[in-house]
């Protein structure tokens, strides 16, 4: 049931958003779903401090103002957060590296909850341990407010990539493999047998352009999460409107050229490369 | 028998799978084109926002319109149906009418001509605020339609592409057929 949602938010594109206008923009132009915030991930990453979840107040500003779903974040492991968010029936919560970790060691345990959640993951064992607490929907992480792709690619080939090596285990290899990926062998198994991920499937993470939404797609994910691609740069509306059509119309080179031109200045980006390790997001999670 | 499902965005690989379990050559829609010789069409759950501007962007609202084939909308798929939107049922669909996410519940549903009850998901479910003369209501959650027909129109508001109970896509397969039978 609770990934059942996210079944729904598959091939569409869910936007970033910091106010009811935004969000407005966001739902015409077609996203599946918006995530309230107070700042989207470039702007953290400009602004430094502490990173915690959103006000209530311009998360319900948000809600009343669309009718798609609406997800909020709360920090990894603050499952205070978390409850707060769930009384303020959030349709999903993102425990996300993208605010400030509140604990080193612990991610919350999401069982206990009604709403769903989704949460981020660099390779396979990462994912299966946030499926194994709970989690309804994965994201790769990439590395957030960048607007730099490399991370979400090099982050989506190691969980597919994993996965199709899981397939080629011998059944008595699997419970090896799954204290390699200190992941529960349960769910090891079920992925070595049906090829994919028990729950839907994003990317996230450094998407700018509809290409990049297009090359996520092409190489396994279900959708895709845009932070500060779209509201960074020179035209949101337009660029938000060209990369709804480019995730849906991902394999189709004609039309991506159509949707890809005229749209002005994408957001700036930092190269990722050039992060320092204490600026990197994408390590935060356990 | 080829069905097409719509697949802009939303559940469209469940009801794909769902169809070729039950033997049925299913084929993936993005574009007025892939329409073109199909025998029915299948529009998934998903957000309807999403759904109706892509559907607009490339015409496939008018060739849905002009599509003579059976229709089956499931969730959102039925909310593209009613006659506020595509204007193919005589009924009026109130989005998102059971609640937020937290209100998605499931629940068995009596549907006509069934004895056992069918396993009824229901996320974000929109309901049915108005039926026309024509339209047979099949099935009712508190008062509420949740499975209809008029015609060669099958709509729910509910999931059955999420479960393994493939009697409402049988339903749909059987209207195919009858149509199928009065146009040849």
């Amino acid at each position: 049931m609770k990934s059942g949602l996210a079944e729904m938010l598959k091939g569409g594109v869910i936007m970033d958003v910091v106010n009811a206008e935004q969000a407005v923009i966001a739902e015409k132009a077609g996203a599946v779903a918006v995530m309230a915030l107070e700042r989207v991930p470039a702007d953290i990453r400009r602004d430094g401090g502490v990173a915690r979840m959103s006000d209530p107040g311009m998360i319900r500003e948000i809600q009343a103002a669309v009718s798609v779903p609406v997800m909020a974040k709360c920090r990894i492991g603050h499952f205070a957060e978390a409850q707060i968010l769930q009384a303020l029936e959030v349709d999903y919560i993102d425990e996300s590296e993208v605010l400030t970790p509140a604990d080193i060691e612990h991610h919350v345990d999401k069982w206990g909850y009604t709403v769903p959640f989704v949460c981020g993951a660099t390779n396979l064992g990462e994912a299966l341990r946030r499926i194994g607490e709970g989690a309804a929907m994965i994201r790769t992480k990439g590395e957030a407010g960048t607007g730099d792709v490399v991370n979400a690619v090099t982050h989506m080939r190691a969980v597919f990539g994993g996965i199709r090596r899981l397939q080629s285990l011998r059944s008595e290899e699997l419970y090896a493999e799954a204290k390699n990926l200190q992941a529960p062998y349960e769910i090891v198994r079920w992925v070595a047998e049906n090829g994919r991920l028990p729950v839907v499937t994003f990317t996230a993470g450094g998407i700018a352009t509809p290409a990049d939404a297009s090359l996520c797609m092409q190489l396994g994910a279900d959708g895709v999460f845009v932070g500060s691609g779209i509201f960074k740069s020179g035209d949101p509306d337009l660029r938000a409107k060209a990369i709804v059509e480019a995730t849906t119309h991902f394999a189709d080179a004609k039309i991506l050229a159509e949707v890809s031109t005229g749209l002005g200045e994408p957001m700036v980006g930092i190269s990722s490369a050039s992060l320092t390790d204490s600026e990197r997001l994408e390590v935060r999670g356990w | 028998m080829t069905i097409g499902v719509l697949a802009l965005q939303g559940a469209f690989r469940e009801h794909v799978a769902m169809l070729r379990r039950l033997g049925v050559e299913a084929v993936e829609v993005r574009l007025p084109p892939q329409l073109d010789g199909l025998d029915g069409l299948v529009i998934p759950g998903g957000e309807s926002t999403a759904m109706l501007r892509l559907m607009g962007l490339y015409g496939l609202d008018e060739a849905i319109r002009a599509f003579p084939a059976p229709l089956f909308g499931t969730c959102a798929g039925m909310i593209v149906l009613d006659r506020e939107r595509l204007g193919l049922i005589d009924l009026v669909v109130e989005r998102n009418a059971f609640g937020r996410q937290v209100a998605s519940f499931e629940a068995p549903i009596g549907i006509e001509g069934d004895d056992e009850p069918f396993p009824g998901v229901f996320i974000r479910a929109p309901w049915v605020a108005d039926a026309g003369p024509g339209v047979a209501i099949l099935a009712e959650i508190d008062g509420h339609p949740v499975l209809a027909r008029e015609g060669r129109v099958l709509v729910a508001s509910f999931h059955p592409e999420l479960t393994d109970d493939t009697r409402v896509h049988e339903r749909f397969l059987q209207i195919v057929r009858e149509e199928q039978g009065v146009r040849t």
